[in-house]
């Protein structure tokens, strides 16, 4: 008796804390689809109006389109930049290499608020005005270090004989790099992105501080919340995380597929 | 370091790294010169700042540069209460954090350890809340402890909760939907550690005629404990910065503003910069002191 509710009693917990987590994901998935009038609060009835017309409620879209831009420009940068130090931290001993771990490792244990301030506080003293451009500048730097931290690990598992083998056989650095090194770090790479880019579409606090009069999603949610939140909002971000959870489905059972025929091989 | 592990299963290969060539200055340069340009000195700006003192013509948000650290002894003095509470609810909302995510680390890792397709829909299911916009997951929080919500008046029904009870705007509403917010943030380094456990380890302590409880007091936990810091790091961080949670139009309450609300309030509304930069250096300050008394412990390259 004792054994089989030792036995049962992880996996309960297990399945309770994953409701627990799924609540407010199905509540802004099931309120996606209220018929509300203005304020999204009381259930008024099933409707598809609000996903059929997301843009009616002209500001979420808006806010949606600059995330999305702001999103893909920081992602492009910070992967190309945090790929390249990456690599020459794993390939390459120097001099200052606690010193620039340090200084990876910072922007990951600084509180969001303290970065957000600080670069806004830089942005006045220089005079540049709030924008677009700050929000890129801001988030290339705050997901640079992940990218950095993502990548390492996949340089790491990189076998250094394969290019050995290509410079052997006459390939000059740019095909070695072209033709094996980027190729088998391109996993890597793209998981880089893919976080870079979740990051950055998500993050409220130092858009906040460095976005002036430009609307994100998350910063037009944080504004509406006053007022109550349009139920477009709920389906932007229900929308989100079907996209969002289908390429980790993917990529995940690419991965498992991949894996079980190496297996019989 | 928490994100290392969700590459897979990768088992790093030591490489003899080459000495530096023009080719790896060439590398670092830019990613290190960005950082230098838009992480560090933005930090010396937050410092000169926190230093400023009001424009001599006296126009709003407008302020000289100065020396003055009276602005210090004003931020602490008006903002002890948010101050402390800041640490006090990152503190709970961290322990309580790992409570909830140790046990659940603990399954994917080792329990579903040999049946790969649960253990990726396990994982999947703890990044799903990442999906969905924070801002989104708090305010259904909101929603569903607000006063007439279906939830507050079962509490009241069952009578757990008197008629003029509320969620919303109190402490414990703060603290939970923190630790909502950061669980994720905890299990996954703990994931990351527990998954290379070696349970052969485990068998040996029972084989030695530990009972369970003392083989994860005496061998699991112990050798857990990287993961188990990381993950602290990672939720008490954010979490003594952030301002959403505690915010009115979230889960908070005229009482419940922490350190973020404040540096929001004063940088943003009423465009006090110095007090904004003070309790932000303030905040960082207390963060570095935690953060290098853990490299001290573990060196560099075991932070990324």
């Amino acid at each position: 008796m004792k054994l089989s509710l030792g036995k049962y009693l992880l996996p309960t917990y297990v399945l309770l804390t994953f409701l627990f987590l799924g609540i407010p994901i199905a509540y802004t998935f099931v309120f996606s689809f209220n018929d509300s009038v203005k304020s999204n609060i009381i259930w008024r009835g099933f409707t598809w109006d609000n996903w059929l017309n997301v843009c009616n409620q002209q500001e979420v879209c808006d806010a949606f389109a600059n995330s999305l831009i702001i999103a893909a420009s920081a992602t492009l940068i910070a992967t190309v930049l945090g790929t390249m130090i990456a690599i020459a931290l794993v390939r390459y001993r120097f001099k200052f290499r606690s010193a620039t771990n340090l200084l990876l490792f910072l922007p990951l244990a600084t509180p969001e608020v303290v970065m957000g301030a600080g670069l806004a506080a830089q942005f006045l003293d220089f005079g540049w005005p709030k924008g677009m451009l700050t929000v890129i500048i801001a988030h290339t730097m705050f997901t640079l270090s992940f990218v950095v931290v993502t990548v390492k690990a996949r340089v790491a598992t990189l076998d250094p004989a394969l290019e050995e083998a290509g410079r052997d056989l006459y390939a000059n650095p740019a095909q070695v790099f072209m033709k094996i090194t980027f190729p088998l770090l391109l996993p890597g790479i793209l998981a880089a992105a893919m976080l870079a880019f979740a990051l950055s579409f998500d993050d409220f606090i130092i858009t906040q501080f460095n976005s002036g009069s430009i609307d994100t999603f998350p910063k037009f949610v944080y504004t509406a919340a006053a007022r109550g939140i349009p139920a477009e909002a709920n389906v932007i971000g229900s929308m989100v995380f079907i996209v969002a959870i289908a390429i980790v489905v993917t990529v995940q059972v690419r991965s498992s597929i991949k894996q079980r025929k190496l297996a019989k091989k | 370091m928490a994100f290392v592990a969700l590459g897979g299963t990768a088992t790093a290969k030591k490489q003899a790294p080459k000495k530096a060539g023009r080719v790896a200055l060439l590398l670092l340069l830019p990613g290190i010169a960005y950082l230098g340009l838009f992480f560090l000195t933005p930090l010396f700006s937050l410092i000169l700042t926190s230093l400023k003192t009001p424009s001599a013509t006296g126009d709003i948000g407008r302020y000289d540069y100065a020396v003055e650290f009276g602005n210090y002894l004003y931020a602490v003095e008006q903002y002890m209460p948010q101050i402390l509470r800041s640490f006090v609810f990152a503190i709970i909302a961290t322990v309580v954090a790992l409570l909830i995510s140790y046990p659940l680390a603990y399954f994917i890792a080792v329990k579903a350890r040999n049946k790969p397709l649960l253990k990726g829909l396990l994982l999947t299911l703890v990044i799903a809340p990442f999906f969905i916009s924070m801002l989104l997951r708090t305010f259904a929080w909101k929603q569903l402890f607000s006063n007439d919500s279906w939830i507050v008046n079962a509490l009241k029904n069952i009578g757990i909760f008197g008629t003029d009870s509320y969620i919303i705007g109190t402490d414990f509403a703060v603290v939970f939907g923190l630790v909502y917010n950061f669980i994720p943030f905890m299990t996954l380094p703990i994931f990351a550690n527990l998954d290379r456990l070696d349970l052969r380890l485990l068998e040996a302590s029972g084989d030695l005629y530990a009972n369970p409880f003392t083989t994860f007091r005496k061998v699991t936990f112990p050798l857990s404990l990287p993961g188990v810091i990381s993950g602290t790091l990672l939720t008490f961080i954010p979490i003594s910065g952030d301002y959403v949670v505690a915010s009115r139009d979230f889960l908070g309450g005229p009482d419940t503003a922490m350190i973020g609300n404040v540096v929001e309030a004063n940088f943003l509304r009423i465009q006090d910069y110095p007090t904004a930069s003070a309790l932000s250096v303030l905040l960082m300050a207390a963060i570095v002191i935690l953060v290098s008394a853990y490299v001290r412990r573990s060196g560099t390259d075991d932070l990324l």
